[in-house]
């Protein structure tokens, strides 16, 4: 159990316009990738709206460490919802409650004077926690490298202008392609599938001329690595969608799925064209 | 000031401007491909634009690439963040653009502090960026005839910037992240996420190699190599608030400065003008909202000082558009140091929003008129909505409030033509490096840098270094290796002894304040020496009374902030220095000594045509300055004017 308060900085100007909320927080802490995990109490003061989550725990971790405590390790970057670093589970919630935002997005508006919010990393088995809310994501990264790419090295690229790509199939790749590769979606179903991610690449490159050559082979060999990593299979919750912060459409699971029957009864040589089926 | 006599030599190719690239390439030795190539190792630290770019075309063209960054994956980098677009010379829309004319406009939009050379391959290389682009399958805007789509930015008069909606950088990131993972899965390129640089490994006065951290356990490792690229980005984060991702450092390149590379322009910052204002104590970073807002926003403050009315109760016969005012030929779309600079003048006057002393409105009223609600949210509904989860109000009903907030750095380790520093071996790319964008950097051409030296430049150059270089054998096992690994461990264990009372991002804070207030948007000589004082007493303060737990040996975030703080600690003393030796304003640098009547930026080109290169004298000693002239042979040096 630990108490803290906002604005003990030094030497930083005082906010006096508000005191500010109350918040309890039930943080999940664990030393390590083998350590046992727990729910640890903490409860935080003066708290504005406009501060984001990810802002009360530094304040809250700044206390930590001044009374000697170690910090709560979590990931975040850029803290404007495009790097794809942070990942909490929120009051049960991948990304918290707010639906096409991300972790760092979240702003204290959401809540109330005295509320209990429930801090937890990103829970799958592919997924394994390093320690406190980090976890290791990098079998979305083994799963890209099996074919989340175009095979074209720098230097032979014709002119951009050389092949025309419908603007609706430009649209499309573009939908998909707005995935950070967060996690949510994997943390989110009850399967800890990953068929909302991959699918993002796969639907990306197949919407595209470019992707063409490649795409029977690329949707075989990227599920083959999904599946190999553990990640459970899609049972069509939608729980992924819901909480993607770039609100990838679950239709690209769907034409994932299309991508590899082609490949693995016509071949995985013989789908040639782009775009839609 | 200590004046050093170093010549800096920039290796330009001989010839006419157009032909220096092409005569580089003839006049150069290759590798040949094949076994040959393999026997190289070429260690890229970072994974962004330029750093993976380098990485994955490395790998392609067979050498053997070890790939570090501090994120968990390659995916991440801070390019991820660029939102607007990148430039290219295509002339796709038949405007009269040209290599010639995108070289024009970034000397220009330097304000002539850049190297003609650097930046006329920059413009020649930029089309070439976006075919490769295309062929990896980044989805840019496109029009409804299938061609690439573009938009215009701000300083320049034609259409060449190409976009994916506002996440630029995320898509052009995807494209080289999807390049560098093929060739890890080919093997020619070893990744290693979670690893941060410590320091830079010289032997025989050449960069050999690393000394590098894994984050996740603690564990200090080397790599030795024969060359070392370095694309670890900028060092906005010196200022504590910044638009940069909050990890974003200059550790690699300030350790490499320490090691005897110089340190080139450090005060040529850039303010962004349009991000969320200042809030509280409390913050981590600043919010861009895209530079391309300007286009159908209008910017003003009330025309009485103090006015705390609410936006909407003021009258448009009290409001002052000052950018239309004072540049009725570019309006709000000056080129961003003038536009931040504008916004500082006015909130100095006690003109500004009602939020905060430090805030302007930025108005959607008479674009929602023209184009209407439905065509304005197509536009900006995503950074509005981003808007009001920060601040709780909606652009449509109620003028938005922006102030300008640190962004780019344009100042880096200097290189010469080959982005080579003036350590041999140690090539630095991208925003790390000083070179492109002279003091003040164009919308839409970071990622432009960032592309043409990681697909293009570094490949070439350090293939050439490796053919001519006949560089040694050299193991990590070697001396050097040993003394400078147990250097950095000494270093991280004396963070941790200190036991003091003062958190990382309490003494970052007011190191931001201090950067902020003196070494900002307006400099002067008294101000810029009360900040290398006050620089040099937080860093007392640092070295005495750093609170930090936990160990040396597992994931400890505050322990990698603490690192990194320590570095800017005395980055931002060389920028003042910096700031204090360039008696002109040019670009984002602004001494309030020098300027017009007007208040405009007064360059003094007889004096001060040069390029700052630092040289790093030990702990606590006053640095010396070298000079590399800058020679205009091909543009005329003009005073920058968007009146």
């Amino acid at each position: 159990m630990s108490d803290s308060s906002a604005s003990k900085g030094s030497s930083a100007p005082k906010d006096a316009a508000t005191k500010g909320m109350t918040i309890h927080l039930k943080i999940w802490r664990q030393a390590g990738r083998q350590a046992q995990g727990r729910f640890v109490d903490y409860t935080v003061h003066g708290i504005q709206q406009e501060m984001s989550l990810l802002e009360m725990l530094d304040i809250l971790n700044e206390d930590l460490i001044r009374k000697g405590d170690e910090a709560i390790e979590f990931d975040s970057d850029c803290r404007e919802g495009i790097c794809g670093t942070c990942g909490l589970v929120v009051s049960g919630v991948a990304h918290g409650k707010h639906a096409g935002t991300t972790t760092c997005e979240i702003r204290m508006r959401q809540y109330q004077d005295g509320d209990t919010i429930t801090v937890e990393p990103f829970r799958a088995g592919p997924f394994p926690i390093i320690k406190d809310l980090v976890v290791d994501r990098e079998a979305f990264d083994r799963i890209q490298r099996k074919g989340g790419f175009i095979s074209t090295n720098v230097g032979s690229a014709p002119d951009g202008n050389a092949v025309l790509v419908p603007k609706d199939c430009a649209d499309n790749a573009m939908d998909a392609a707005t995935c950070i590769g967060c996690g949510a979606c994997v943390a989110a179903c009850p399967n800890a599938s990953a068929s909302l991610f991959v699918s993002a690449k796969i639907s990306q490159f197949a919407w595209l001329p470019q992707g063409a050559p490649e795409r029977g082979r690329r949707a075989l060999a990227m599920i083959a690595q999904m599946d190999s990593e553990g990640f459970g299979d899609c049972s069509n919750h939608g729980e992924c969608e819901a909480v993607c912060p770039k609100q990838i459409s679950i239709q690209n699971i769907a034409k994932m799925r299309r991508e590899y029957i082609k490949a693995a009864w016509v071949g995985a040589d013989k789908v040639r064209s782009s775009g839609g089926d | 000031m200590i004046t050093g006599n170093r010549v800096l030599d920039a290796r330009i190719p001989a010839g006419p401007l157009a032909d220096k690239w092409d005569r580089h390439a003839m006049d150069n030795p290759l590798v040949a491909p094949g076994g040959n190539r393999r026997k190289f190792t070429v260690i890229v630290v970072g994974t962004g634009l330029a750093g993976g770019g380098a990485a994955a075309t490395l790998g392609e063209l067979g050498y053997n690439v070890l790939n570090f960054c501090i994120q968990d994956t390659p995916r991440r980098a801070h390019s991820v963040a660029a939102q607007g677009g990148i430039n290219a010379a295509k002339n796709y829309q038949n405007d009269a653009d040209s290599v010639h004319r995108l070289f024009y406009d970034t000397i220009k939009g330097g304000d002539y502090r850049s190297r003609e050379a650097n930046v006329y391959r920059l413009a020649q290389l930029s089309t070439a960026i976006i075919d490769q682009s295309v062929a990896m399958g980044v989805p840019f805007a496109r029009e409804y005839g299938g061609a690439l789509a573009n938009r215009s930015f701000g300083g320049v008069q034609v259409s060449r910037t190409f976009y994916a909606r506002g996440q630029t950088g995320q898509q052009l990131l995807l494209g080289v992240y999807s390049a560098l993972v093929r060739q890890i899965e080919a093997g020619t390129v070893k990744m290693y996420p979670r690893h941060e640089m410590l320091d830079l490994v010289v032997v025989d006065g050449r960069a050999r190699g690393i000394i590098a951290r894994e984050l996740t356990t603690g564990e200090i490792k080397r790599f030795a190599a024969d060359a070392v690229v370095l694309a670890t980005g900028g060092y906005s984060p010196v200022f504590y608030l910044s638009t940069n991702a909050v990890n974003c450092n200059a550790t690699a390149i300030w350790r490499a400065h320490r090691r005897g590379a110089l340190f080139s322009n450090p005060c040529y910052t850039q303010i962004h003008p349009t991000a969320v204002p200042q809030m509280g104590d409390y913050q981590s970073k600043l919010t861009l909202m895209s530079e391309s807002l300007r286009n159908d926003g209008r910017v003003w403050v009330p025309k009485k000082p103090n006015d705390k009315r609410r936006p909407n109760d003021i009258p448009e016969a009290e409001r002052d558009y000052y950018l239309e005012r004072r540049y009725p030929a570019f309006g709000n779309l000056v080129p961003r140091d003038i536009a931040a600079r504008a916004a500082k003048v006015e909130c100095d006057q006690g003109k500004s929003a009602y939020f905060s002393p430090q805030s302007v409105y930025l108005d959607f009223a008479d674009a929602i008129k023209r184009l209407g609600k439905d065509v304005v949210g197509d536009r900006y509904g995503n950074l509005f909505d981003m808007y009001r989860e920060i601040l709780g109000d909606s652009p449509y009903d109620t003028p938005m409030m922006i102030y300008p907030a640190p962004h780019y750095t344009m100042g880096g380790l200097w290189v010469d033509y080959n982005l080579q520093g003036t350590i041999d071996g140690l090539f630095v790319a991208g925003e790390a490096n000083f070179s492109d964008h002279g003091a003040n950097r164009l919308g839409a051409s970071a990622l432009m840098q960032g592309l043409a030296d990681g697909y293009f430049v570094v490949p070439r150059v350090v293939a050439s270094y490796l053919a001519g270089a006949k560089v040694s054998n050299v193991k990590a096992d070697h001396d050097a290796f040993k003394a400078v690994e147990e250097e950095s461990r000494t270093h991280l264990q004396r963070l941790l002894s200190i036991k003091g009372k003062r958190t990382v991002r309490d003494i970052h804070w007011d190191l931001g304040r201090t950067m902020w207030d003196k070494v900002g948007m307006a400099r002067n000589t008294a101000g810029l020496n009360e900040a290398i004082a006050a620089i040099g007493k937080l860093r007392e303060s640092f070295w005495h009374d750093l609170a930090l737990t936990g160990t040396a040996a597992d994931l400890n975030k505050q322990l990698e902030q603490a690192n990194r703080l320590c570095d800017y600690l005395e980055l931002g003393e060389l920028m003042a220095r910096d700031a204090l030796m360039r008696e002109e304003s040019c670009g984002g640098h602004f001494r309030e000594e020098h300027q017009t009547p007007e208040g405009e930026a007064k360059r003094d080109d007889a004096n001060f045509t040069f390029v700052s290169a630092w040289e790093y004298t030990g702990p606590g000693r006053e640095p010396v300055m070298h000079k590399e002239p800058l020679v205009f042979e091909n543009v005329e040096l003009k005073t920058r004017s968007y009146k």
